[in-house]
């Protein structure tokens, strides 16, 4: 489980989050929504370690990742699989060093061992473990993504995944590709979280919803929660996204008119 | 008049808190220096890239500013009836001054340009957030073999172009001032006394630490995309050539110092 604990984070005196709490169960996917820049990136980071919050506690599965020093942290870092904004693939390594880039540094396992694992996770994320010897660039965008799910899930033991804006740019048929690997791991038990601004792709894969705005947490919960919200700043970002939100109203049992999604009388 | 002594101070306590950082950034690589893990691939790789991939530009450009300096002396040297000094005069002039200077800022052109464009390009891309996430310390991946790999490499390679300027001097020698080789060699090595081989050891040494920490700091410390990176390369390059003719003016004084020269 991920607990946000009152959480304050700000940048050389301007503030990014403040006093975020939430918590992320076990085996669920939780989707933190909200504008380009608001610091969902940030909570990401602030859950790997990369930054220290001003105040406030994070903690994964009772460890505080706050007041870990860098030991400690690396242990809680391998039950952490991450997929980077853009993959964030290194460019130098082939696909098969950048899955198997992990257990490459920090296991003693032999090459033989570590290919069959990272041909193992390009399988779960669709792709073909012939790939191992391409470099990054010369695959696509979409590709490229999988492959960076692959090394999250390469990487340690992972049982929690953040994803970071993980189908921003891609055409629809690499995303749909990338949202089957989100499902086919939410299927599998992973404990998620998917930062993006894209409804309609965290609809698919959501257990439930956090809306980031003005700095704080301005919304949580499911899908039926978000659908019938009537917070003018959450409808107002929501506008957009009509038609994917009445589907999913469909979905959900709710009954949908034009903008107005309301939640069916039984 | 105030708005020039505002803007004076600021740009001063920008280069104090640039140095102070630069400090700082030095003092972890070289801790990092003597804890592991160690990436001897990373460095070997590095190596090649700093030695193998410099020596054609080290070894074309001591060739021609060997000949060029052998023209001046060789011309200078017969006005005065002391040509037969030219050997001594390119010796001392190459291995202490000429060699490091030169071979330093080319290599510095090439490799303070490449750290930074490479190690800004990646902390962009969030590569550097997905080392530190898989576990790996940046600082131990990227900077210690570059730092190391260079600080062996830049002397190999002002040795290998010191040696060619000095062929350079010597086909001025036989075919401007019309001396002969014997003498020419026999008065190259004459000159190289103990204090002009560490001069010329210790400078490159030097600047190697300069190029590689200057070139990694500012890829870390680069920030808005790939226009930043653009913006810290060419910084790099241009902060990187002014340290290094200031280091080299500096250096010879505390060696001229400690040689009792």
């Amino acid at each position: 489980m991920i607990r946000f604990d009152h959480v304050h984070y700000s940048i050389g005196g301007r503030k990014i989050l403040e006093d975020i709490s939430f918590e992320v169960q076990k085996g669920t996917t939780k989707i933190i929504l909200g504008p380009s820049g608001i610091g969902k990136s940030t909570a990401l980071r602030l859950i790997l370690g990369l930054v220290r919050p001003d105040s406030g506690d994070i903690r994964i599965d009772g460890q505080s990742v706050v007041t870990a020093d860098r030991e400690a942290l690396n242990a809680i870092r391998q039950d952490i699989g991450m997929v980077f904004q853009d993959g964030a693939l290194f460019d130098s390594l082939t696909v098969g060093e950048n899955v198997g880039y992990w257990r490459i540094e920090n296991s003693d396992q032999s090459e033989e061992e570590i290919e069959a694992i990272v041909r193992e996770k390009l399988t779960v994320v669709g792709l073909d473990p012939e790939l191992i010897d391409s470099m990054p660039d010369e695959l696509s965008i979409g590709m490229q993504r999988r492959v960076a799910i692959a090394r999250a899930l390469a990487s340690g033991h992972p049982k929690i995944i953040l994803y970071d804006e993980p189908t921003t740019g891609l055409d629809p048929n690499s995303l749909e590709l990338v949202t089957d690997a989100i499902l086919r791991l939410r299927d599998m038990g992973m404990t998620s979280i998917v930062v993006t601004h894209q409804l309609p792709d965290a609809l698919k894969v959501g257990s439930d919803y956090l809306f980031l705005f003005d700095r704080t947490v301005h919304f949580e919960g499911d899908a039926r929660a978000l659908a019938t919200s009537d917070d003018p700043t959450l409808r107002q970002f929501l506008d957009p996204f009509r038609k994917s939100l009445a589907d999913a109203a469909d979905t959900f049992g709710l009954v949908s008119s034009g903008s107005d999604t309301r939640a069916r009388t039984p | 008049m105030l708005g020039f002594l505002s803007g004076s101070l600021v740009g001063f306590a920008r280069l104090l808190v640039g140095l102070q950082e630069l400090a700082l950034f030095s003092a972890r690589v070289f801790r990092s220096c003597f804890r592991g893990p160690f990436y001897l691939r990373d460095m070997y790789e590095q190596a090649y890239v700093a030695g193998v991939g410099s020596l054609h530009l080290a070894l074309i450009s001591s060739f021609f500013a060997g000949q060029a300096l052998g023209l001046q002396f060789a011309r200078q040297l017969s006005e005065t009836g002391t040509v037969t000094l030219l050997g001594s005069l390119m010796s001392i002039a190459v291995v202490r001054a000429l060699g490091p200077d030169l071979i330093g800022l080319v290599v510095a052109a090439r490799l303070a340009s490449g750290y930074t464009a490479e190690i800004g390009a990646m902390k962009s891309a969030n590569q550097i957030d997905a080392l530190v996430a898989f576990g790996t310390d940046p600082v131990k991946k990227l900077v210690v073999p570059r730092v190391v790999a260079l600080f062996f490499m830049l002397p190999l390679l002002v040795i290998l172009g010191d040696a060619v300027a000095m062929v350079g001097g010597a086909i001025m020698a036989k075919y401007v001032a019309h001396i002969s080789l014997n003498l020419y060699w026999s008065q190259v090595s004459r000159s190289m006394v103990f204090g002009t081989i560490l001069i010329g050891l210790v400078k490159p040494a030097v600047f190697a630490l300069l190029i590689s920490l200057i070139g990694c700091w500012k890829g870390f410390t680069s920030s808005g995309g790939t226009r930043g990176v653009g913006r810290s390369t060419t910084e790099s390059v241009t902060i990187v050539s002014v340290m290094l003719l200031i280091t080299d003016f500096m250096l010879t004084r505390v060696l001229f110092a400690l040689l009792h020269w």
